[in-house]
Parts: structure tokens; sequence; C-alpha cells
């Protein structure tokens, strides 16, 4: 099985490493928001070849760094969005309700004006997802928004890989109204029963092949012909992609739950409308264990939409989600399902959550090394750390505070988005011109959104 | 003073909002906006037992009676106003057709002026008393733009359990689109911007040589009755206005054209390009109700700015903050979060104060009643712990008419 992957993985050059800069930069005179370690007053941040060197209020500044004097603001982590729909995208077709084989990667484009908004808000690492109209639509795959030399010519420069140089991403799973809304046309399920059951038929499939595989052993010519949406859930079921599901009512979320425990796989709960109704039992749920040997858990990624509703499935969102499901001991992180909120005030969500009742530590952790773990990323970004990338923001005060603007977006040493460059800050504010290539992506709404009947 | 029944509240299990009874009531703001006049440090706001602003002034010059409930907060403003919006007819449910709760937009024909926004406004709408959790006391609501013209919007309370006793003002304006927004595909008509300004242009002629007949007719040979007509001889003769919702600056361009032509009274809705041609909308005097802030900005909506209200109010131009309408969530906007992001981006706190109740006040010809606080207005009042605009403040208690409606910290 390893085999068939590495044979994919060694098509691709590792990315990104080119950009990083020799010379070392340093920020002094910050506050310094790490998040996994205190908020450093007057503290320093020194990076150097794409990854942070030194951080702290005791750090001795190289002498060959170029420094910026970043007294009266704060540094930050870049931020993790968790669910994204930016880039103008299209995975899973209409032809089928479980299409995992579908890679969301080869649908990018990365010249695509959502990416820079995405920089305006201080976004670094995104997870870039297909719709939630399917029961799987697809592969997902976790990016870095690399674009100091302006947009990449190629999608494989945003693309964040494993040691091993193999694409990183998950699956996107969704069950509730969105799958059945056909009522059972084109193979689409048209209950919640039958959803469950097309997913699990799917994944015992899925058994058969990797067990196929195992029996071959070194018997080239006893392996099944290779399939590759089988390829991915078997992929899902070794631990090695995490599936990222949508799922809203508390019965939904359930039975997710319930699969993952069927067929081992480690699943990031999204949107999570009624999590609260049900938080005990999120944060109760061990699951199999993640790749630090501890149980994974439940992690929750939410959504905070200024007013409930949309859909029957959503009207019980509520605001308080992630002061309830903090309070209750799940793991939280918080994204925007961008275009579903906007990219450029993704911590106005944050300070959203801190207005309904979560901590402000845990809403911060919410918007970084949370979502970082929840893209098995949390050993290189979602906190400054020595050795972590270089990914941070610039921000000319409090991150939850109404006026404070994103000045610069820094990914991996090298200045993404600046505030004061006048291209950068029409995508951070609107205009004429700042959105001429967006698409917006709605999954299955659009036909509501243009008014157009089906 | 009407007497409010409890509401259900759908949001969060079945919270009850409870009445003070017609009780006077004394609130206490450390700073109270009255909007119209000066800040008040240590503030006092006296409600009479009719539901009316009594007494306005500081501590030191405005006693509490004995026997008045009293309330205390960070901060006071008068009830928010959201200018335009489609909450009530809009429901938090997007049903892909009519019959759930989604009445704002009849499909049936382009041009139905004839429709009124009270025979669809449902105030038991949890999206209602959602908005007024959040300090919103009076909407200016009805069918959202989409067609041609989609009807006549009408000025609500955030209260009641029936539209008698929410409404404020009917037949306020009448809502039309001059966009694609309003086109058809195939060989329905308004197929084209030009065709849709021709159509318009009709109607409006049409009714005028209605209007002619009607002076014109013997009494003994009264005119058949029309109300698409009707309602269109209104906004002729001035009594209630164009609500023309475009974006684009071309159409912008249109709406005051036809404005010069038929002599209306013209609201300008959303105006994402509305900055481009600043100018001649303030030397036109005519009103801006501003899209959302936090809009998507894609479509026709695509050019649209964060600093919008502060270029168009530098222009000259009077603008009103409103919640607009889009067809996805959130499905109803908090005008209150859409002025805090104008109030950073320029436009500041001060003047995103008046945006918010006063200046949408005076635009419905609602303002002897509510939009500020002043001696004989609505005692509607919205209550906050900190800014009301900052992200992390709460809106602690909101007062219609002497009325404590929401309690809940949101």
């Amino acid at each position: 099985m390893l085999r068939l992957f590495a044979v994919v993985a060694a098509c691709f050059v590792p990315a990104g490493t080119s950009l990083a800069q020799s010379t070392p930069a340093a920020f002094t005179n910050a506050r310094i928001i790490t998040i996994t370690g205190d908020t450093i007053d007057g503290g320093t941040l020194v990076v150097h070849d794409g990854e942070i060197v030194a951080v702290g209020d005791g750090v001795v500044v190289p002498s060959d760094a170029d420094v910026y004097d970043a007294a009266g603001l704060t540094i930050m982590p870049g931020l993790v969005d968790t669910h994204s729909h930016i880039g103008g995208i299209g995975a899973a077709d209409g032809s089928g309700p479980i299409q995992p084989g579908v890679r969301v990667f080869d649908s990018i484009n990365p010249r695509s004006s959502g990416f820079k908004r995405a920089l305006a808000g201080g976004l670094t690492t995104l997870n870039i997802m297909p719709g939630s109209g399917h029961l799987s639509s697809g592969q997902t795959v976790y990016a870095k928004l690399r674009w100091a030399e302006g947009p990449p010519t190629s999608v494989d420069d945003i693309a964040v890989r494993d040691d091993s140089g193999a694409m990183m991403g998950g699956l996107k799973m969704a069950n509730g109204t969105n799958s059945i809304r056909t009522g059972g046309a084109n193979g689409f399920p048209g209950t919640r029963g039958k959803s469950a059951y097309l997913v699990r038929e799917r994944f015992l499939k899925a058994q058969e092949y990797r067990d196929a595989i195992e029996r071959a052993g070194d018997d080239v010519s006893k392996l099944p012909a290779r399939d590759l949406g089988l390829e991915a859930l078997v992929e899902v079921m070794s631990g090695a992609r995490i599936v990222h599901h949508h799922t809203h009512r508390a019965d939904d979320i359930m039975t997710v739950l319930r699969l993952a425990d069927e067929f081992g796989f480690r699943v990031v709960l999204h949107h999570v409308s009624e999590a609260w109704v049900v938080a005990d039992e999120i944060a109760a749920y061990e699951g199999v264990d993640g790749p630090d040997g501890e149980p994974w858990g439940a992690p929750c990624s939410i959504i905070l939409i200024d007013s409930p509703g949309g859909k029957l499935e959503a009207a019980s969102l509520i605001l308080e989600t992630g002061g309830v499901l903090e309070k209750a001991g799940a793991q939280v992180a918080i994204h925007t399902d961008d275009w579903i909120t906007d990219s450029r005030l993704f911590l106005r969500y944050a300070a959203l959550a801190v207005r309904a009742g979560m901590s402000r530590e845990a809403a911060l952790r919410a918007l970084t090394i949370e979502g970082a773990r929840m893209l098995d990323m949390s050993d290189r970004v979602g906190s400054l750390e020595v050795g972590k990338d270089a990914d941070f923001v610039l921000l000319s005060g409090d991150p939850l505070a109404l006026d404070t603007r994103v000045l610069q977006t820094w990914v991996e040493g090298e200045l993404a988005f600046d505030l004061s460059d006048e291209d950068d800050r029409l995508y951070a504010e609107g205009g004429l011109g700042a959105a001429h290539d967006i698409q917006p992506y709605f999954c299955c709404y659009d036909h509501l959104i243009q008014g157009s009947g089906h | 003073m009407r007497f409010l029944t409890t509401i259900p509240c759908a949001i969060i299990g079945a919270a009850l909002v409870l009445s003070t009874a017609s009780a006077q009531v004394a609130v206490l703001g450390e700073r109270v906006h009255t909007v119209t006049g000066p800040i008040i440090e240590n503030g006092v706001v006296l409600i009479d037992s009719d539901g009316v602003i009594e007494a306005v002034g500081s501590a030191a010059q405005v006693a509490v009676p004995d026997g008045y409930a009293v309330f205390e907060a960070a901060v006071v403003t008068p009830g928010l106003i959201d200018g335009r919006s489609t909450v009530g007819l809009t429901g938090m449910l997007n049903g892909e057709d009519q019959t759930h709760d989604q009445d704002m937009l009849e499909r049936s024909s382009p041009i139905q002026p004839e429709l009124s926004a009270v025979d669809a406004y449902n105030p038991l709408e949890p999206l209602v008393a959602y908005l007024r959790s959040f300090g919103i006391t009076t909407v200016h609501t009805g069918h959202a733009p989409g067609e041609l013209i989609s009807g006549r919007t009408a000025i609500m309370k955030t209260t009641g359990t029936t539209v008698r006793e929410a409404l404020v003002r009917a037949d306020v304006a009448v809502a039309a689109t001059l966009d694609p927004r309003a086109l058809k595909s195939g060989a329905k008509a308004p197929g084209t911007r030009g065709k849709a300004v021709a159509m318009l242009r009709q109607q409006l002629i049409k009714a005028h040589e209605y209007q002619g007949k009607i002076d014109a007719a013997e009494d003994d040979k009264p005119v058949a009755r029309d109300l698409r007509l009707e309602a269109l001889t209104g906004v002729l003769a001035g009594e209630h206005a164009l609500l023309l919702t475009v974006d684009r600056a071309q159409d912008i361009d249109s709406a005051l054209r036809l404005a010069d032509e038929f002599g209306f009274e013209l609201w300008l809705d959303s105006c994402a390009e509305g900055p481009l041609v600043a100018d001649r909308i303030a030397a036109a005097g005519v009103p801006v109700f501003l899209h959302p802030a936090m809009a998507r900005p894609w479509g026709e909506m695509r050019n649209a700015s964060m600093r919008s209200a502060a270029v168009l109010a530098d222009a000259g131009v009077t603008v009103s903050m409103q919640s607009g309408y889009e067809g996805y969530v959130p499905k109803v906007r908090v005008v209150l979060f859409e002025a805090a992001i104008y109030a950073s981006r320029g436009f500041g706190r001060e003047r995103a104060l008046e945006a918010l109740p006063i200046t949408p006040a005076r635009l419905l010809g609602v303002d002897d009643r509510v939009g500020s606080i002043e001696v004989g207005k609505d005692g509607d009042l919205a209550l906050y712990d900190g800014d009301p605009f900052e992200y992390t403040s709460h809106c602690v208690g909101v007062f219609i008419e002497g009325e404590l409606v929401s309690s809940d910290p949101r």
C-alpha cells in the first residue's frame, strides 16, 4: 500500500523553501502573542530561512539582521483556516454522491483574488475544501499562501507537503440535508438513513480493497486494480488522511462519530451548529489515537454567522457554541467557510465567539494552534515557537478589537501582504477592481443566490 | 401602552421575553448618546407609563422619581433603526420555494407594486427577535430586490404578536430593482438593462395617465380601480418614495435620470459603486441606504468597499445604514455589526451612530417618534456594556415604548 502512494508522492518537488530569505529579520519592541507560551510585551521575533529562530524579551538581535521596530504593534501567528472554499474551485461533480478520488487541488486557480483577501485577513494556512453537496466531494488540500512574489504560477507552489514530499490534505465528507436535497436522484441519497448506508457500503469496499492489497503482499499480479477513490478511503482508515466532516444537527454529529468508530478514522467535525446540544458527548469522545499516541477525540471546527438559519439544519446555530464547547472540554477551532464568511474578517469571528462566552485565550487558539492540530500541522504552524515556520501577522492593536488592522502578513519569512501597499490595500478594503475574478462558491446554494430557480 | 405578550424565542430553547408591564422606567447610563444632542455623561432617561420619553438629562438635572423601575448600563443609545431590510418577510429558513418562510420575493410578474409588506410581515419570525436582542427596535422592511418592482415597504417595531401591533407606517416606499438581479432569461422581459428602464418608464407614464383619468372623471362615472397603478400614482404624487436597488455606477446614473424625468422622490438602495459617482448623487440630493459593509463583493457588488460610507458622506451624500438582503446566510444581517465595520473604516463612531437611528428616521419620516433620545419620542432604548460597535461589547437591554423586550446580554 505504501508503495503505491510513494510513487505518486515522488512526482512532486517540495516547494516553498526557495522563497526564504538569507538575511535574518528581527521585529523588536512588539507585543508578541505566542499562543502556546506567554504573551510578551516589548518582545523580539527573529526569523531566518523561513523559520522562527528566536522569540522572547531577552533576544539578542543578530548583527546582520534587518531590524523592524514594531513598537506599539502586536505580532501573532499566521491564522489557520481549517475550512475555506476560495480559489475558484470545483471538485466532485453531479455524477455520484461519493467521489473521494477527486482532488480539489486540481481545480484551484492560484490567481484568484480570494487568496489576496485571505492574506489581508492574516491567513497563512488554509484547508481548501470541496463542497458539502456530496457525502464525499473529494480530497482537500492544505495550502500555504506563499504570495511574496505575487500569485504562484502553479498551484504546486501552495500545497503543503509532509517530510516525504507528499501533498497534505484531508477528505471532505458531509451529512445532513445538503446531500439529500435531490431527494434520491443520480444515485444520491434521499434520506439520512440512506446517506449513512451509502457511506458504510463504500467503506466496506475500501476495507476489502485494503485487505486484498495486504493479501497480495509482494505478488504484484494479485494486486487489485487501482481505485483512486478507495485508495483515499484506505488512507482515511489508516489514519493518514483526516476526514473533514460537514455536519450540523446533533443527531448528524452523532452519526459521524458512530461511523468514525466503525471504520476507525480520525475526524474533524465542521460547522456543528448544534454541537452545543451534544457538547459533553463530543468532549468525551476518544476515537482512535492521533499521531502523538493520545486519543484524537472529536475536534470541532466551528463557524460563526451573524444570524442563524439559511436552512433548517442550521437554524439552531448560535454564537455561544465556541464557549459551550470550550467549557465542556472539547477542542475548538474557528473557520471562515469563505464564501460564507469573509476571510478578511477572520479575527472578527473569534471576537464574536468571545462576545458569546468563549475565553479570549481559547478564541485566539481557535484561530491558530487548534486549527493547525486539526490539519496535522501543529509542529510547523499555529504558534510562535523556535523552529516553526515564520508565518505571522503584524497587527495595529489587539487582535479582537474593531479598529485593529492586519498591517502585514508574513509567510515562511517573506512579506506576502502589506496594507501600506496600494494594491494590497484594495484587496483588504474593497473598491473598484478588488474582486474582478472572484467566483462565489456556495456549494449547493448557488441557484438560490442567483435566483434562477434550479 | 401596548402590553407585550410573551414571545417564544427559537434561538435558544424557549427563553421568554418578560414584560415590565406598564411601569414607569428610569434608565441610567454612564454615557447616554441622545444622537441629536450632546452625549450626556451619567445621564438619566425617564419613560412615562405611556411608553414616551418624559425627561432626559444628567443625573444632576434629572432626579429619578419614586416608583420608577431603574435600569443601569454603561452606554445607552436610541433604539437602532435598520434602514432597509427584508426581515419578517424573509425567515431564517432557505426553502427553495415560498411555502415555508421566504415571502420576500414574488416571482409571478416583474412589476407588482400592489404587494404590501404589511400583508407579508411575520412579527413572530425568530429573526425579528434576534435583531431586537442587539438593540434594533425599528425596521424598514419589505420585498427584496430581485424584480423590477417587488412591492411596497413598511416600518415596523421589532415587537408585537400581530402586524397591527408592530406597524409604525405602511406604504413607505415602492421597492424596485434596476440591475441584472431583476433581469430574466430567455424570452421573458425585462431581459436587458435598457428594457428594464423602458418598462419602468412605461409603468410610470401609465400611472400618470391613470391619475389624469381619475382627475377628469365625472362623479357618477368613477374610473375602475387599478391597485398596481394606484401604488405608482402614490410615487408620482410624492406619497411614497421609489426605493431603487442599484449597484453599478451606470445604473445609479439611470436611477438619477428617471428621478429627473418623473420628479419622484428617489432613495438609492445598496449603491456598491456609489463612491464612483458620489458627487452626482450628492448634487441630486438623493439619500443612499448603503449596502451592508460585509455584503459579499461579487456580481453587481463586486466593487463594494468597506470605506463607502466614509467616501459618500465626505462627498455630502446622506447615508443610512441597512442590513440589506442576500440569498444565503446570514439571511438577515445585524445592522449594528455592519455599521461597526463602516465606523472603523473612515466613517467614524459619531457618524455611524447617526446613520443608525436618526438618519433613517428622518428619511423615513418617523423622526417625530424614533431615532433619538428626546422628550416626547417613543421610549425605545438600547443598553450596552461598552462601545456599542466593539465586537466584544454586549447589548444588555432593549426597551420598546418603555417595555423591556430583551435583557439577556447579547
